[in-house]
Formats: structure tokens, C-alpha cells, sequence
């Protein structure tokens, strides 16, 4: 069940209080995020949405550990992320989140099952599980016949669906996505999504998505609203209790 | 090792530029190895020279002459074990650019004097035995075909005529280092024909019984022949071997020049390209960080690449230096001693190694110091 209001257990998956972010430039302070609070169960599908410049982006790379805020707290399946040092958060991404970017951000010189390989390699699983592992993730996006091929030789939306795949490999606690489907014509945001969406029902993934595209937004339990920095509205969808 | 497929991708993505990058170290690295070689050449003689040796010349220079009558006072001098003496002959043959060192050298001491050149019992019997014969270095013997009994002509330019050898023997060397493309004959047969100089010899050689006393005996020496007609200039054979060297110029300053300059230059592409590599994946860097790669992996994943191709491209140059040398001396005998000895070729590598580092070292601490957030609002 998601939450804004603070009223969420600490028993939540992504459990997130007084969560500000500030950047300084040119001698001007300027807020990203002021005091948001957020609670998100295990398996719960989060759309965010707001116009440019909300925070989104913000939001989910400091969910990701990628940033640090500059107040609050974030905990997620208990571990409190925001005072970890850098090699610990490192670490923590590793073994915890999975990312979707929406540029998908493959490793153009690697195929895709290396590239949905990547996240496997810091793990001490044998050259034998890896294998197994990737081609797991490679058939449930449907591409395990273009598993030796280049990204250059795929479509956006294959590209996209070796970006879930390689995202998923290593079951991560719950997936970021920042405008999976920004970059590729309705047919194939539609097929990411119905995938995405799968992820959520059938794998019991835990989604939080940013978007700005109400159809994609549409397709997630929660859609949450960001203006200036700040949760606004009351969380909509079929999600909401 | 599991790594590896990433590393090699990425030096495959752009093959011309990888190409360039291990050609510039392969170029730079042949001439090392060529530097070293001719190093060697020229330090040779001082590397291997025998440290119980003194070699006694004319004080006024090499060239001019000493009496043979030294040889009997040399040997009366405390110290000296035993004395030997040579001249420069200085022949052609067949054709001026088929230059080889000649030596008239005394039979009775030679071969105890020099033991680190082999010739097998029976040829230095029936050397001895042929006062037209002659000795060849195995090099020297190769280079013209010359296998034993052949007759050799050659042509005196300081003792003029056309001088016909026996060659009864073929020498070794027990060393890599050692010289074998001299030829010797007998010292007598020169002495026998030759319209000028007779009763002198070029220089002497001695062996000292104790080494450690060669500079007090090499004093009592120039000492012993001091204000006659031909005083002497006596020294260690390393001490005579570098002086000769020094002759040529200050080979050690140029090659260290030349090769300083090949390597800052070389230093200077590897950091470029290595820049550039660093600046167009700077995205796909921020992408392994997103993924959980540490910053440490980062710097590594950049550094193992700077390294590969300092290593491939290094081997490679020490690779074609050392076939180059395989093949002997290509100057017709002005460096005989054309080898490219192991150590060199190790030091060759960590060189290019060290290159490598320092090339690649502040791409990949850039690398390592990306934040991963700033990286990927640029894709």
C-alpha cells in the first residue's frame, strides 16, 4: 500500500521521512525536494508524474542510492541507505535495485546476453549459473533468440527489453524506472509496459516508475504527483486504499 | 578473468584507434630493443672484458707501434702471469664493404690468453703447423660461407700485396656476448712478409696475477718504459674497451635522449587516447557504477585497458626487435655483437608497462571520480 502522508509503518519496503534535496547554484539555494514522505509496500507498481523540473528524476536516484539528500531518511527492506559510505551503497545497488533508464543505456560493444550478464559478474555465481540466469531473463522479455546480438542490431524496444532483462537478472529488491518508454512509438512502449507489467503480477516485482505519459503512468497501481519539489494531491489509481 | 570480455570489448570499439595506439608502442618499442642492441654492440667489449687483463698501447695512440723487445721486460715485471701481443692488419676482401677486424696474433700465447675462444684441438694444431694459416670466428665463417681449408685472399691496405690464408680453424665463444668475427693469423707470417714496421707489434696483452692489483701494475708498467722511444699507455681491458667506445661519442647520453624523448611521446598519445576513451563512454561508465561496479572496478576496467595495449604493442615492438636481431648484424661486421639480451627485453616490457600506467592513470582516476547522476543526465 503507498503513502505520503507519513503514516506508513517502518515495516514498509521503501520506507522514506522528511526527504529533502538542495543544490546550490550560484549563491541560490535551490530545493528539488522538500520534506517528502513515502511508503511502498513490497509489489506495489508507483507512477510518478509532475511537469519538468519536479523532482522526479531526483526522487529516483536518490531511492536508487545513486544521490545522496541532504536531509531525511530513506530505509528499504530495513537498511537505512542514506548514510551509507559510497562502497557500501555500492554494494547495496548491486545486490538491491534494479534500473531501467530510458535511453535503456546498453553497453553498445557487449551483446545482450553480456550485457545482461553485467550485474551477474559481481556476483560469485559460476560461469554455469550465469549463463542459465541471463538466458532466464533474456526468454521472459522474449528475446532469447537475440541473445548474441549487438544492441546496434536491435529495435528501441528490444533494446529496452535487454534493458529489463539485464535490470532483472540479478532479482533485485525493487525496479527504478525513468521514462522506460520515452523513447520508443506506442506499439513498443505498450509492449514494454505489458512486460513491466508482468514483472509486477506475475514476478511480484516492486515497480516506481517516473513518467510523462498518462496512458504509461495509467498502466501502474499508484500514480503520484510532483510539483516543486513536493507530493501533491492524493495518490490515484486502483492501488490507493 | 571473468572481466576480461568487457575489457577486450571495449579496446575493439574502435579498432583504428586501438591499432594506432598499439602501433605507436609496437614502433616505439623496436627501436628500444634497436637502442639496446647497438648499446651492446658498442658497450660490449667493456661487459665481457676480462678483469685480469691489461692492455698496453703506444702512449701516443693506438696506432703507432710498440717493440716486440717489450715482451721479455713485461714478463720480468711482478704481477704480469703472462704476455701476449697483436697487430692490426687491416686487409680487404674481396670488396671494401667487407669489412671484418684481421689480427696477426702470437700463436704461443693466444688461446691461453683468450680462453674464452673455443677452437677445437686438431684445427689449432694444424693452425700452428700452416704458417699461412688462419682462424675465423664462427659469425665471421657464416657470413662468407668459409668452412675449413678453404683458401682465403685478401688484400693488405697497411701491408700492401695480396695475402693468401689457409683457414684451419673456426672459433667459438663461450659467451653470447663474445666476438666471433675476427680473424687471426699468424703474427710470424706477417712479420716474415711485411716491408715495414718488422720487430714491432700493434699492442700487448697481459694477464695479472692478482686483479686487484692490475692499477699498481699497470703504474709499474708505463713506469718501466717512461722516457724511452715508445712509452706506453697501460690499461684495464674494460678500461681500453670503454675508452675506445668514448671515441665514438657519448653513445649511452644519445640513445638515452632519443629513447627519453620516444617514450614521452609515446606517453603522451597513450594518455590521449586513453582521455578520449574515457570522454565518449563516460555515459556506459556511469551505467556499470548505476549497476553496482565500484569506483575501484571503474579505474581498474581503464587502467587494464591502458595496460593491454602497452603490453601487446610492446611485445609486439620487442618481438619484431629481437627477429631483427635474430638475423645478425646488418652493418657488415661495424656492430658484431648484435643480440638483444632477455633482461632487456623484460625491462623493455615493464617500461612499456610503466608507459601504460602513467598514460592511463588520470583518464581512469577521472573515470573513477565521475559521479554517477552528473554522467547520466549527459547520455
Amino acid at each position: 500500500m503507498v503513502k505520503v502522508d507519513g503514516s506508513g509503518s517502518s515495516s514498509s519496503l521503501i520506507h522514506v521521512r522528511g526527504l529533502d534535496k538542495t543544490y546550490a547554484r550560484g549563491g541560490e539555494v535551490i530545493h528539488v525536494l522538500q520534506g517528502l514522505n513515502l511508503d511502498v509496500d513490497s509489489g506495489d507498481f508507483v507512477a510518478f508524474m509532475g511537469p519538468s523540473g519536479s523532482g522526479k528524476t531526483t526522487l529516483l536516484n536518490l531511492l536508487g542510492g545513486l544521490d545522496v539528500p541532504s536531509a531525511g531518511t530513506i530505509s528499504v527492506a530495513g537498511d537505512e541507505i542514506t548514510h551509507m559510505s559510497a562502497s557500501k551503497l555500492t554494494a547495496w545497488r548491486a545486490r538491491h535495485v534494479g534500473f531501467i533508464f530510458q535511453m535503456y543505456n546498453l553497453i553498445p560493444v557487449l551483446t545482450a546476453f553480456q550485457n545482461v550478464e553485467l550485474p551477474l559478474l559481481l556476483t560469485k555465481l559460476s560461469k554455469a549459473d550465469r549463463k542459465r540466469h541471463v538466458e532466464t531473463a533474456l526468454q521472459v522479455v522474449g528475446l532469447a533468440d537475440r541473445m548474441q546480438h549487438y544492441p546496434r542490431q536491435l529495435s528501441g524496444g528490444q533494446e529496452q527489453r535487454v534493458a529489463i532483462a539485464r535490470a532483472v537478472v540479478s532479482d533485485p529488491t525493487f525496479l527504478l524506472c525513468d521514462e522506460p518508454t520515452g523513447d520508443l512509438d506506442r506499439k513498443a512502449a505498450d509492449e514494454i509496459m505489458d512486460l513491466v507489467g508482468r514483472l509486477v503480477h506475475e514476478f511480484g516485482k516492486t515497480v516506481l516508475m517516473v513518467t510523462h505519459d498518462p496512458a504509461v503512468a495509467q498502466r501502474a497501481q499508484v500514480t503520484l504527483r510532483l510539483e516543486k519539489g513536493s507530493l501533491v494531491g492524493a495518490p490515484e489509481g486502483a492501488g490507493v486504499a | 578473468m571473468k572481466f576480461l570480455p568487457l575489457v577486450i570489448a571495449n579496446l575493439f570499439r574502435k579498432k583504428i584507434r586501438t591499432a594506432l595506439t598499439i602501433g605507436s608502442f609496437t614502433v616505439a618499442l623496436f627501436l628500444f630493443g634497436l637502442l639496446v642492441i647497438v648499446r651492446g654492440a658498442f658497450s660490449q667489449g667493456v661487459d665481457i672484458a676480462g678483469a685480469d687483463r691489461l692492455v698496453i698501447i703506444n702512449k701516443t695512440s693506438l696506432i703507432q707501434p710498440l717493440p716486440l723487445s717489450y715482451r721479455d721486460r713485461l714478463l720480468r715485471i711482478p704481477g704480469i702471469k703472462q704476455v701476449t701481443f697483436q697487430n692490426w692488419f687491416g686487409g680487404v676482401y674481396q670488396d671494401e664493404k667487407n669489412f671484418f677486424p684481421q689480427f696477426a696474433v702470437d700463436i704461443n700465447n693466444q688461446r691461453a690468453m683468450y680462453p674464452e675462444f673455443v677452437v677445437p684441438e686438431d684445427q689449432w694444431k694444424t693452425f700452428v703447423e700452416d704458417r699461412q694459416g688462419a682462424i675465423v670466428g664462427q659469425s665471421l665463417a657464416q657470413r662468407f660461407g668459409w668452412k675449413v681449408g678453404d683458401r682465403i685472399p685478401i688484400k693488405g691496405t697497411i701491408y700492401t700485396g695480396q695475402w693468401e690464408f689457409n683457414l684451419r680453424g673456426i672459433y667459438n665463444g663461450t659467451r653470447a656476448q663474445d666476438d666471433t668475427t675476427q680473424f687471426w693469423f699468424h703474427w710470424d707470417f706477417l712479420e716474415e712478409r711485411r716491408a715495414f714496421g718488422k720487430g714491432d707489434v700493434g699492442w700487448y696483452v697481459v694477464r695479472v696475477s692478482n686483479p686487484d692489483q692490475s692499477v699498481q701494475i699497470a703504474k709499474s708498467i708505463d713506469a718501466e718504459f717512461a722516457n724511452s722511444p715508445f712509452e706506453t699507455k697501460t690499461d684495464t681491458e674494460k678500461a681500453f674497451a670503454a675508452s675506445f667506445v668514448k671515441q665514438m661519442g657519448n653513445i649511452e647520453f644519445l640513445i638515452l635522449t632519443v629513447g627519453g624523448v620516444v617514450f614521452f611521446t609515446l606517453l603522451l598519445v597513450t594518455g590521449n587516447t586513453m582521455a578520449i576513451a574515457v570522454r565518449e563512454r563516460i555515459g556506459e561508465l556511469a551505467v556499470l557504477k548505476a549497476l553496482g561496479f565500484s569506483n575501484r572496478f571503474v579505474l581498474l576496467l581503464v587502467m587494464m585497458e591502458s595496460l593491454i595495449l602497452a603490453f601487446v604493442g610492446g611485445g609486439l615492438g620487442l618481438l619484431l626487435a629481437k627477429l631483427f636481431s635474430l638475423h645478425g648484424d646488418p652493418t657488415n661486421g661495424i656492430l658484431p655483437y648484435f643480440y638483444l639480451p632477455p633482461l632487456a627485453i623484460v625491462s623493455g616490457v615493464a617500461t612499456a608497462l610503466l608507459v601504460g600506467v602513467a598514460g592511463g592513470i588520470l583518464p581512469a582516476i577521472s573515470a573513477m571520480r565521475l559521479r554517477v547522476v552528473d554522467a547520466i543526465r549527459r547520455v
